[in-house]
């Protein structure tokens, strides 16, 4: 039985390891650490995930995929270079037929620095699942909005947002930032309190927006 | 009643994909700006209109005029802090934004609200999803040209702000909710509001059909205008009263059923056509159906605590959780990211109302400038989400 192929699957490749060097973490002076201690009913933790599915296309791609369930949440980990295969066949044979949303996490630590994340729902099965994968800063992703229409926008906001490009996207461009800004706001090493002075000044005639 | 699974949602979708704009324009060519400052658009919305004479070759809207960065605040806030920043994103349905965040946030913990939580956390919900689609009634309709809906829209509403008002103190922005249940036990004579409130509105949802359902202006304006497949309903990812009325019987409150609401006995109201007079007609269902939940969540509250075991400072396990409700405008989700700290990591927003307006290009093509009007009032969008 293919059981065997995931039972390496306890490494944690997952992203979520990455980020204890997260912030200063300017928090709370008092509290954290007493009540934290009985906060922690033995986290959860990701467990390998077996269905049809996963089995019909480990065998097709093998170590590129990695199928995991977290909290009654399943994921694919998928390898970069298979996101346009196995994301078509998730729409094409699997139904998956809804892409809810595409999003995208920094781990400025890592050296491949971005999870993409797209999340996708099927009617026909009423199942959600997550597809990831990693990209390094700079790298490019193919465009999924040949697949799922709603996705161009979706797209959009993630290149406004962490500066990830989409191969074959019709019309890349920022969407809620205006046109000329600079800098990629989502990304762990853009300040809050960062703007880009030199549009404001220029387009809105002041000194700082702050 | 199956949930989902109408098979209309196997239809092939054959949208036209964005085309780039030919840098010039023909002789009889034109471009307007609608917005951003434009009392139809509902907020700062510009929508560029490519025009030849009144009708509408093509649309690109510009959005992110009231863009506040929730989600680079929500890294550098605790997890309840950014609880009150939720309802600043879909402002006439902040009740809606506060319980998908609670929920996500406990769903990452592994805990659950109490069941009397959980029932409050309906009515409420239900509530305001009452609201929202009388302010959107009151505003399409003005926006088409009907003055009168308004008022009484807004009269009714304001019935349903004073419960608001008495349970947690604010009106629109509630912060009603907590992580792990809620803050306030119901008030004193809170029942008895919510079952006058049901006697009291139920005739004037009656009174604005009578109003517009069989009015002809009304039926000029919206049978067949913005008409949206459900095929390209499902690939533009259109959730919400948009997509029910083009005949795809889904609702996240049935589909995958959050808080109490599989103990309800509800119906998912649809359309046939994908017009703006069934989106009309399907939220005017969808109103009656809400009062029936609160009819039943009124009637079988259990006792009991209000607030789960939920420690006083917030501090999720590493891990990641996707988890949506069904909002008034469409399915509202939150992906949160955990690094163990008291701080989200990542807190991506999935708002109906962004995905909602992209179909808007789809809608308009081939309509009159005034058409443009009557869709993206039919839409229900609030840019107060679109932008974040």
């Amino acid at each position: 039985m293919a059981e065997e192929v995931k039972s390496p699957a306890p490494p944690p490749p997952e992203g979520e390891k990455q980020p204890t060097a997260e912030k200063p973490v300017a928090a709370a002076p008092a509290a954290p650490a007493k009540p934290a201690a009985p906060a922690k009913p033995a986290g959860p933790v990701p467990l390998p995930w077996t269905s049809p599915l996963v089995e019909k296309y480990r065998d097709q791609y093998g170590s590129g995929l990695d199928a995991q369930t977290y909290l009654g949440q399943n994921y694919l980990t998928v390898d970069r270079s298979l996101i346009p295969d196995i994301l078509r066949l998730l729409r094409d044979e699997e139904q998956f037929d809804y892409c809810v949303d595409i999003t995208a996490v920094h781990y400025p630590k890592r050296e491949k620095q971005f999870d993409v994340v797209w999340i996708l729902y099927s009617f026909a099965r009423n199942e959600r699942v997550r597809v990831k994968t990693q990209i390094a800063d700079g790298a490019s992703i193919p465009s999924s909005v040949s697949i799922w229409a709603t996705a161009n926008w979706l797209e959009r906001e993630v290149y406004d947002m962490f500066g990830i490009q989409f191969d074959g996207h019709p019309d890349l461009k920022r969407i809620l930032l205006p046109d000329g800004w600079k800098g990629h706001p989502l990304r762990k090493d853009y300040g809050i309190l960062q703007q880009d002075n030199e549009w404001v000044q220029i387009n809105l005639g002041i000194e700082s927006g702050q | 009643m199956s949930v989902h699974g109408n098979d209309r949602t196997n239809d092939v979708s054959n949208l036209e994909l964005e085309t780039p704009e030919t840098p010039y324009l023909d002789a009889n060519e034109l471009i307007i700006n609608m917005g951003p400052q434009h009392p139809a658009t509902h907020g700062v919305l510009r929508v560029i209109l490519k025009l030849d004479g009144e009708k509408v070759l093509g649309t690109e809207c510009v959005i992110g005029y009231l863009h506040r960065g929730v989600e680079k605040i929500a890294e550098n806030r605790t997890y309840t802090m950014f609880n009150p920043y939720v309802d600043r994103m879909d402002y006439v349905a902040a009740v809606s934004n506060g319980l998908g965040y609670c929920e996500a946030v406990e769903k990452l913990m592994n805990v659950e609200a109490p069941p009397r939580a959980q029932y409050i956390r309906v009515i409420l919900t239900e509530l305001n999803r009452m609201a929202s689609h009388q302010l959107w009634l009151g505003t399409h309709a003005l926006d088409i040209g009907a003055m009168t809906p308004l008022f009484y829209t807004f009269r009714d509403r304001e019935e349903i702000l004073k419960i608001f008002e008495r349970y947690c103190g604010a009106r629109l922005t509630t912060h009603a909710f907590r992580i792990g249940g809620c803050q306030y036990e119901t008030y004193a004579g809170f029942e008895r509001d919510v079952k006058n409130f049901l006697t009291f509105v139920a005739p004037k949802i009656d009174e604005y059909e009578e109003l517009l359902t069989t009015n002809r202006i009304w039926l000029e304006r919206t049978k067949n205008v913005g008409v949206i497949s459900a095929a390209d309903a499902v690939a533009l990812g259109v959730t919400g009263p948009v997509l029910r009325a083009s005949g795809v019987q889904w609702d996240l409150r049935k589909a995958q059923p959050y808080a109490a609401y599989s103990k309800f006995d509800f119906e998912i109201p649809t359309g046939e056509n994908g017009d703006t007079y069934d989106r009309y007609l399907v939220r005017m269902a969808e109103m009656r159906q809400s009062l029936r939940i609160i009819e039943q969540a009124v009637n079988t509250i259990p006792e009991g605590p209000i607030m789960g075991k939920v420690p006083k400072v917030i501090k999720p396990p590493v891990g990641e959780i996707y988890h949506s409700i069904e909002a008034p405008k469409g399915e509202l989700g939150y992906f949160i990211v955990s690094d163990g700290s008291t701080q989200p990591y990542r807190l991506r927003v999935r708002p109906p109302s962004f995905v909602n307006l992209q179909a808007l290009d789809v809608m308009v093509r081939g309509l009159l400038v005034a058409d443009v009007i009557a869709v993206i009032g039919t839409l229900d969008i609030v840019l107060g989400e679109v932008d974040r």
